[in-house]
Formats: structure tokens, sequence, C-alpha cells
């Protein structure tokens, strides 16, 4: 094996001063070489992922000529206000919103005594059984499993043969907004375990011995000191449970029913069917809006301290 | 049946593209430029084409028969499909197989050219009304040949409901409610403005591709008093197959395609073409204005005319050739394919068929008030919800 040394000795003296003037400059001013390490990702983080958003809240403004169908450059409101004159393009987005706020809560509920149970209550072992339970379906396709429960919520599906075997009447919530809300609290209910988790472990046991010992007892403890130290975490998880909510579009297709539709499924139909860029891009801005709002709230509470 | 949905989402997206586009303005339709005879083959064939439509089965003897090298390049929507035939300013590729709506906008476009078809032995043949339909003929200039076509059929399922539905009707009875089943795409509405056409003639529609302001709102009506009756619009025709299939419906619009797949599964379905009529699709194959394999291309084009690939095709993918001279052979590859497939009545088969066309501001008896499909987009959505 040659030795880096061995590589540096056959190079000519003026190039190994270069490389030794380049250390020394970068030993001197720390600042250059953090920027030079940082340069690439920002680069690409400027340039892709910034320069996409911008270019898509421009095109927002433009319009699609009726006539040819191409997009012009002339800068104008209508297609916002045909969003907010339409009662069907609110309604649509008040739906997403409400979809994702309620996906949010009930994940929280059942995530919060799960996850302190795997903290406080469970021993080693059982921790390690139940953080695999809880992160394995994710180690399937995400469509594998919309459509397990598209077949589980089903007329003859699991749901109603295990109603029937048992002499309960049969439910009918397959595709409908009922069933678009379990689905989206069972699948995204992970994103929610892990940052409550993360945020109860953190809590100092002392802390708790100290609640009991000044004479609290159980809900007085869970309620001053469990719930608001934990509250990151809750915050934490409900970003993500709020912002994938927010952002989906396939499982209201797969699993919802008429009058489902989501922001995304409009976008999607503006761009993929009708072609109109322009209003696709302005109805975008609103779920680009409402998580904007959403994240400066999120930053008071501490929440992403716990990501 | 991915490239059905493709089809579907792909009509809509040529289809508003093309909104209000016909007018004229733009570029020209090309002028006839026909060869003489069928020269020998170029050596190459560039189609774009929709999956499913060029396979091996018939492919490689065509390659092995002419030394034409055939490249394929499937496109998934009509939109695709236009935008390749533009592409490389419109050499690139040679052939395309065009629906009924992407069609019209490639003759306006000026991007195909017309055709000769008495370069093509079997056209004579073809179903009379497919010779020279209006979606790939103008003013009697061939831009397209006619392929394959299928209706868009009413399915219910025979174990649910006894009497055989003989109308569109029964997807707008309440007594149906939270059973039914149509498609998620705009071109939908046409299928109402069908049904209200035979319905109320009060409200004069003559073609429901053709709707005034009105005659749409009308249309909307019916279609909103619809939704609270549909379990789900269906995107995918493997949706609805699975609709029937776990009983979630008993009644639908789709294609006879998942007919055939659903009763191929055991389920007990049936479809018909309702009494009002349905409206279908019909595809052609057209030449590119461009085109630097003309003779490999009508070499194809008359090989595709053929009885025997035109059964092929049929069979392959569940719909009904334009040559009626297929029918014995689809019967010795499926026995029962022809009937089925209708090709034994096919004339008046295609008269209770309402092909899919863009809908544009221009009417077809000139006056200039009809919805584009743009505002067909808007309406869907706001019957969805």
């Amino acid at each position: 094996m040659i030795s880096a040394t061995s590589i540096n000795a056959k190079k000519p003296d003026h190039q190994q001063s270069m490389v030794r003037r380049l250390s020394t400059l970068l030993w001197a001013r720390p600042g250059l070489g953090l920027g030079l390490l940082l340069a690439p990702p920002l680069g690409w983080f400027l340039l892709i992922y910034l320069a996409a958003l911008a270019a898509l809240f421009i095109s927002a403004f433009w319009t699609v000529n009726g006539f040819t169908g191409e997009i012009e450059h002339n800068w104008t409101l209508q297609n916002f206000t045909t969003i907010l004159q339409s009662e069907t393009y609110r309604r649509i987005a008040l739906r997403t919103i409400g979809m994702a706020a309620l996906v949010s809560i009930t994940d929280i509920i059942l995530a919060f005594p799960f996850a302190y149970f795997m903290v406080r209550i469970a021993g080693p072992r059982l921790r390690v059984a139940l953080f695999t339970l809880v992160l394995l379906p994710l180690w399937t396709s995400y469509l594998v499993r919309v459509y397990a429960w598209r077949l589980i919520l089903s007329h003859d599906g699991a749901l109603n043969w295990s109603l029937q075997q048992l002499g309960l009447p049969v439910l009918d919530i397959g595709y409908t907004n009922w069933a678009m809300w379990i689905v989206f609290s069972y699948i995204w209910l992970p994103f929610m375990i892990m940052p409550i988790y993360a945020a109860i472990e953190r809590i100092p046991g002392s802390l708790l011995e100290a609640s009991q010992d000044l004479g609290a007892h159980g809900f007085r403890t869970f309620r001053k000191v469990i719930l608001p130290m934990s509250l990151p975490g809750i915050v934490a998880g409900s970003i993500f449970t709020f912002s994938l909510t927010l952002g989906d579009y396939i499982t209201p297709v797969l699993v919802g029913g008429p009058g489902s539709d989501f922001i995304g499924n409009v976008v999607y139909a503006n761009v993929g069917i009708a072609n109109n860029i322009p209003f696709a891009a302005a109805y975008a801005t609103i779920p680009l809006l409402v998580m904007g709002i959403y994240l400066m709230a999120a930053r008071r509470t501490g929440a992403f301290d716990v990501m | 049946m991915m490239h059905k949905l493709s089809k579907i989402l792909a009509t809509g997206a040529a289809l508003t593209a093309l909104a209000g586009f016909s007018l004229s303005a733009l570029a020209e339709p090309a002028a006839p430029n026909y060869p003489k005879t069928i020269g020998a083959g170029e050596g190459q064939l560039n189609i774009v084409s929709w999956e499913g439509y060029a396979q091996d089965d018939w492919v490689l003897p065509f390659e092995k028969e002419t030394g034409c090298k055939v490249n394929r390049k499937y496109a998934g929507s009509s939109d695709e499909m236009v935008a390749l035939m533009r592409s490389g300013g419109g050499a690139e590729y040679d052939l395309v197989s065009a629906s009924g709506d992407a069609s019209l906008r490639l003759i306006y476009g000026g991007d195909v050219q017309p055709i000769d078809v008495s370069l093509i032995p079997d056209h004579k043949n073809f179903i009379e009304e497919l010779k020279a339909p209006d979606y790939n003929t103008m003013n009697g200039v061939h831009y397209g040949i006619s392929y394959e076509w299928g209706p868009n059929v009413l399915i219910w399922n025979t174990a649910k409901v006894k009497t055989a539905p003989t109308s569109w009707a029964a997807l707008y009875d309440p007594a149906n409610k939270g059973k039914i089943t149509v498609p998620d795409n705009p071109i939908q509405i046409a299928d109402a403005a069908l049904f209200l056409m035979a319905t109320k003639p009060a409200l004069g529609i003559k073609d429901p591709y053709e709707l005034n302001a009105a005659q749409l709102d009308a249309v909307a009506e019916l279609l909103k008093a619809q939704r609270p009756l549909v379990k789900k619009y269906w995107a995918l025709a493997s949706d609805e197959i699975e609709l029937f299939k776990n009983g979630d419906v008993t009644l639908g619009a789709g294609w006879p395609y998942q007919t055939n797949t659903l009763k191929a599964d055991g389920a007990t379905v049936e479809d018909t073409v309702p009494v009002e009529g349905a409206t279908g699709w019909a595809d052609s194959w057209m030449l590119s204005a461009k085109s630097a394999h003309v003779n490999c291309a009508y070499k194809w084009m008359a090989y595709v005319s053929t009885p025997d690939v035109q059964a092929q095709q049929a069979i392959y993918f569940g719909e009904t050739p334009a040559n009626p001279l297929a029918c014995p052979i689809m019967d010795k590859l499926d026995a029962g394919s022809c009937k089925k497939y209708h090709l034994d009545e096919a004339a008046t088969y295609l008269q209770k068929i309402k092909f899919w066309k863009t809908p544009q501001q221009a009417c077809g008896d000139g006056a200039n008030d009809c919805t584009s499909y743009t505002t067909w987009q808007q309406k869907w959505q706001e019957i969805k919800g």
C-alpha cells in the first residue's frame, strides 16, 4: 500500500507548497473552510428548492390562454380571485385543512399513551419489540397499506365480515371521509409516536419524584409536569401528521368517496388533465401558506428541539 | 388497464389544450402530398402508440415481412402523443395511434399529412362509418386511418340487480343510492348530456359534446343530483373492477374491458349500451407531416388494417376492429369474441356510440357559444365537490 506521504513526496515542490499554503489559509480563516464545506448543499438548497418554490409562486400570477392553451406571462390576480370566490375551491381547502387537523388530534390521542408506556412502563426488551412494531409498517409501501385498508373497509371486506360474525350490523364506511380519517390516522401514527417518545424520554425521573414528594399525584403530575414538558414532542409530531395529510392526494383517490377531493387532487387535475399550471400553482400556495403559519406557531413551543 | 386510465386522462389532457383551438389562426392542416405507390421500405419506422397497440405478436412478423424495424414509443396520454409528434420539429416520429380528441389537434396543428387511402387495400373493407369519420377526415381529405373503437357501457351486478337495466336512468335513480360508480373524468359530462338529450328534448341538446352555458348548467344539475348516489368516482379501470368484486357497487358506467375482466374472475356482471346510446372512443393511425419513412409507414397502416392484426389487437385490448373481416379470425382466436365485441353488428352498434371529441367554443353549427373543455373541467370539479 502506498502511503499518503509517499504520494506527496513524488509531487513537485511548487505543488506541495500550494497545498500547504491552502491549508494554512483555511487554518487561519475557519470561516472560509466552513463556507467551502457548506457551499454545495447550500447552493443545492437555494437553486433546486427555493428556486422551484419561487417559480411556483411566480407562475401563480400568470394565466392560460383559453384559445391556444399556452401560458400567458401577464401579471394578474385572476387565479387567486377564482379560488377565493368559488365555493368549491374554498370547501376543498377547508376539507383538507380540517382533515389534517383532525388526523393530528387523533394521532396525539393514540400516540401519547403508547409513547408513555414505551418510555416509563415497558422493559427494555418489550420496548425494542414495540419500537419494531411501530416502525414495521414504514418498511412496506405506503400504497400497499392504503390498499390494504381499502380491502378492510370495503362492503364485503374484513371489517364487515367480522361484524357479521359477531352478530352486529354492518358498517358502510368504505369510500367515505370516515375511511380517509381512519387511513390517515393509521398511516401517520408512527410519525407522532416517535417525537412524543423522544420528548417523554427527556423528562428527568427526578422531576416526577419531586412532583410526587410535593404531594401532586397521578393526574396533577401529568397535567403540570409531563404534559408541558412533552408538548414540544406533541407539536413536532403534529407538524409531520399535519403536513403529510395536507399534501396527500393518493389516499383521497383510493379510499375517499365522492366529495373527498383534497387540495392535492385539484392541483393534480389542473396539471395533469386541464394543463392549467398557473391555476395549480395558485392553489398550491394555500398549503404553503398554512404550513408557514403552522411552523411559525410550532417554533414558539420549542418543537424544533425534539425533531 | 393503466393504459386505459392514461387514455382517459389523456383524453382530458388533450382536450384542454385543444379547447378553443380549432378556430384557425395557428397552423394550417397539411396539404396532400401522396406517394404514387408504396416503394421499398426505408428500414426504420418510429411510432408513438398506446401501450398494447404495438405488441410483438404482430410487430415481429411485420418487421420480418417488410424489413422496417419498428421503434416503439408508448405515450401515456393524448397530450403526450401530441407533444411527441411535435418533438424534433415533427420529424422524430412517423406514426401515432391518436384517439378522437388528439387527432383533431394534430390535424389543425399541421402535424400530420393526408393519407391516400387507395394505398391501403383493407380500407375499402372498413365499416362504412369508419372510412371517413369527422375526427380523422376533413373535407373529404383523410388525415388518419381508423383503427379500433369501443363504447362506454352500463355495467351491473346480475345477482343484485334483478331486472336488467336498459336505460342510463338507473345511474340517476335515487333508489340506487350508494351503489353507483362513474368515471372520474370531465368528459363524463357528455354521458349525462347524452341522457338529457333523450329524456329532456326541451333543452335542445343536439350533440353531447356541444353544450351552451345553459345546457351545461342543466347537465351539471343532473350530475350534482347524482353525486349523493355515487359510492365512488373511479379513476382506474381496476378501481371499478374492485368496487364490483367487493360488493361496494351494483351499477356503474365503464368499458367492456371491466365486464370481461370481472366475468373472467367469476363475477356475475353484464353490460349493455342503453337505449339512449353511449359515448365511446375511436383511434386512428396518423402520419407525421415530416415523416422520413413514408413507405414503411404506409406498409404499417396497410398491415394493421388487415383482418389478422385487427383481430389480434381487438382481443388483446378488448375493443372492436374497424375491419369487419376480422370477425371469423377473432372467433378462431377466442370463440365468441366477434359477437362479444359486436363486430357482427358493427353498423348498428356504431350508431349507438357518440365518440369522444373535444368540447370547443365553436359549435358544429357555426355558432360560437359552446362551452370549452376548460369550462367542463371546472364544472366537473364543482360537481364532485
